[in-house]
């Protein structure tokens, strides 16, 4: 399946690797998007682990700093997609839509060996490319997402390009279930089952949370998986945290439809000292130093880690 | 007479796909609106429905972009940039993927009104890092745009003429170069798409009461030839009316108007076209004359830069039969 496995780890090693990933850098930074790593953290494992047939990088190890936009006068622009290997036609394509996860995408990038984790510390400082917001030149990016809605269409246009060209490789969307909100998202599923799109899936990470907080405070949205469903999809509805009903959905036939994956998920999974916090956890900042000490030693003991020894920090 | 010819776009569109396997043909449910019925019946394995969904077509078209395909989009121009303006950006214009957008019915060359008339998509698209902005004035210029589009290294947006359209040019759009139609010292004339007609019916007039006018036509609005535009400014003694079938704002108009200024040209400038105001339904003569945008509101602004009156009046505009201009007469035949 990946022709390019530099680690041995499993599926489960590389999601836990994740949540520490990202909660050492949100204790470091004074936050982060914490809720992102706990709901997320199996499914990006999942894609990059086994799910996806991915290349060797063709990007160093190390990001480079920020080169630049694409321009006329800018000849050597390249995408960050080279850190999932090339976009030749056997390989899959991974487009992550909500480009907030970004922290989460490049802790999996370090986690299955496609990225040095020095490039985490390069995160959202100014000059490099590991962008808060994941941008196009981004580490494991290759379209700009930042704008949710668009990611499932761009995927649906590459894949009935890629069909076309008759490339086995098959294109997946990372999406997040607040995009349901967007009516371009239910363009883009009519599309891709009316043109009978099916070298596309979407894995959708659906924790009932959004910038504003519960989803059902926000914007009901109702029953998606049914709604995903008469727009011309196949769905599957399954347990986010649980690798084995996520291979299970991935094998779901899908002939002549896009395949749609709802990964119901919680947003504190692993760091339960985040329940205080809700509703509002899309972007965790700590209220007081004596509850970033208490939230350090809390969930550091929950992930199985020694505190981050912030002392030493100089922030 | 000049002549006129019907639905150009239908064969030139055709014949370009057909030379170029990577050029698909997309569609809004616009089809034969734009005039591509023939091509999708004809060729249903190059055409690609993607219904009334304009915001979805466009980051479609991106990802057909990264898949190496050169798509050309199908619409009225008010729908490929208004509704779906945040996927221009982010799945077109910022990567540069070789999207061509066929903004059909410009201005206020349609009588659907408000909804249906793209009155700043010059403005709107000549701000957008990466684009490149054509529009098409005559017959000869619609049969070669697909052409010219599909040379851009990158995403552009043209302005197409449907329907019968008068043949006035005998060269194709040469990109980034203006036509000089006359070459005149008194007044410099710049128009663009069908305002180029009015002005070729309002020098016919000028001529007679010897007034000496310098005309240029513009199917590249971006990138725009800046020497060559200064260079036909100092050509001439008393100013620059510019009419463009767009609002005054952000168009051709202000475009002449940045690149004098930053020049210190020092001449005087009239901007026609629409002012501040949305436009409503109408025949195309109604509009461009209760609009002034037509051939009369060119003299009125022409005669403001004269400082007197020519005498011309509107029905000697009306009685005025507009003939082709050939190469003998365009400055880059010279």
């Amino acid at each position: 399946m990946d022709s390019h496995r530099e680690n041995a780890k499993t599926t489960a090693e590389v999601a836990e690797g994740i949540r520490k990933r990202v909660f050492v850098h949100a204790m470091r930074n004074n936050g982060g998007y914490l809720s992102q790593a706990c709901s997320a953290a199996e499914q990006l494992a999942f894609l990059y682990n086994e799910a996806l047939t991915l290349g060797a990088p063709t990007l160093p190890p190390v990001p480079p700093p920020f080169s630049g936009v694409p321009s006329a006068d800018n000849p050597d622009y390249v995408t960050g997609a080279g850190y999932n290997g090339p976009a030749t036609p056997e390989y899959d394509r991974l487009f992550i839509a909500p480009a907030h996860y970004a922290l989460v995408a490049y802790a999996a990038l370090i986690e299955v060996g496609r990225m040095d984790e020095a490039g985490l510390e390069m995160f959202n400082k100014d000059g490099s490319s590991v962008e808060m917001i994941g941008a196009e030149h981004s580490p494991g990016m290759e379209v700009h997402n930042g704008t949710l809605g668009i990611g499932l269409s761009t995927g649906a246009g590459l894949a009935f390009g890629r069909r076309r060209r008759g490339e086995p490789g098959e294109v997946c969307v990372f999406m997040s279930d607040g995009e349901v909100q967007e009516g371009q998202t239910w363009e883009a599923v009519q599309a891709a089952a009316h043109h009978r799109i099916d070298n596309l899936w979407a894995l959708m990470d659906v924790n009932d949370q959004q910038c504003d907080g519960a989803m059902s405070s926000v914007m009901e949205v109702g029953d998606i998986a049914a709604k995903f469903r008469d727009f011309g999809a196949v769905c599957q509805e399954i347990d986010a945290h649980d690798l084995d009903a996520l291979r299970e959905a991935k094998a779901t036939p899908h002939e002549g439809r896009p395949l749609i994956i709802l990964a119901r998920s919680s947003p504190t999974q692993g760091m339960s000292f985040l329940r205080r916090r809700f509703p509002r956890l899309h972007y965790v900042r700590f209220k007081s130093p004596e509850e970033r000490d208490e939230m350090n030693a809390s969930i550091a003991a929950e992930l199985g880690i020694d505190p981050v020894d912030l002392a030493s920090e100089t922030h | 007479m000049v002549e006129m010819v019907n639905r150009p776009y239908a064969a030139a569109f055709e014949k370009h796909a057909l030379a170029n396997p990577d050029v698909l043909c997309l569609s809004a449910d616009l089809t034969s609106s734009c005039e591509i019925d023939g091509f999708r019946d004809r060729h249903p394995d190059r055409f690609v429905s993607l219904g009334m969904a304009e915001q979805n077509m466009m980051s479609f078209a991106g990802g057909l972009g990264l898949a190496g395909y050169r798509p050309f989009l199908h619409s009225f121009g008010v729908f490929l940039y208004r509704r779906p303006y945040d996927q221009l950006i982010a799945s077109v214009a910022y990567p540069r993927r070789k999207v061509r957008l066929m903004g059909f019915l410009p201005g206020i060359t349609t009588p659907g009104g408000m909804t249906h008339q793209a009155i700043e998509d010059i403005a709107v698209m000549r701000s957008i890092p990466n684009m490149t902005v054509l529009e098409t004035g005559d017959a000869t210029e619609v049969e070669s745009i697909c052409e010219a589009a599909d040379s851009i290294d990158g995403p552009v947006y043209c302005r197409v003429l449907r329907g019968s359209i008068p043949r006035l040019f005998d060269t194709p759009i040469e990109v980034g170069r203006m036509r000089e139609l006359a070459g005149g010292s008194d007044i410099l004339v710049v128009t663009s798409g069908v305002a180029t007609e009015e002005a070729l019916r309002c020098r016919v007039a000028l001529e007679g009461a010897g007034v000496s006018i310098r005309h240029l036509h513009i199917h590249t609005i971006k990138p725009f030839d800046r020497e060559a535009f200064l260079d036909h400014v100092s050509a001439v003694s008393k100013g620059v009316v510019v009419l463009e079938n767009h609002v005054i704002d952000g168009g051709v108009g202000s475009l002449a108007a940045e690149i004098m200024a930053e020049a210190g040209a020092g001449k005087p400038l009239v901007r026609l076209g629409l002012r501040d105001t949305f436009a409503h339904g109408g025949s195309r003569p109604y509009l461009m004359k209760h609009y002034g945008l037509d051939a009369t509101a060119l003299l009125a602004g022409i005669e403001r830069l004269l400082g007197t009156s020519t005498g011309i009046r509107e029905d000697d505009l009306a009685a005025i039969r507009v003939e082709a201009v050939h190469s003998g007469v365009k400055a880059e035949a010279l």
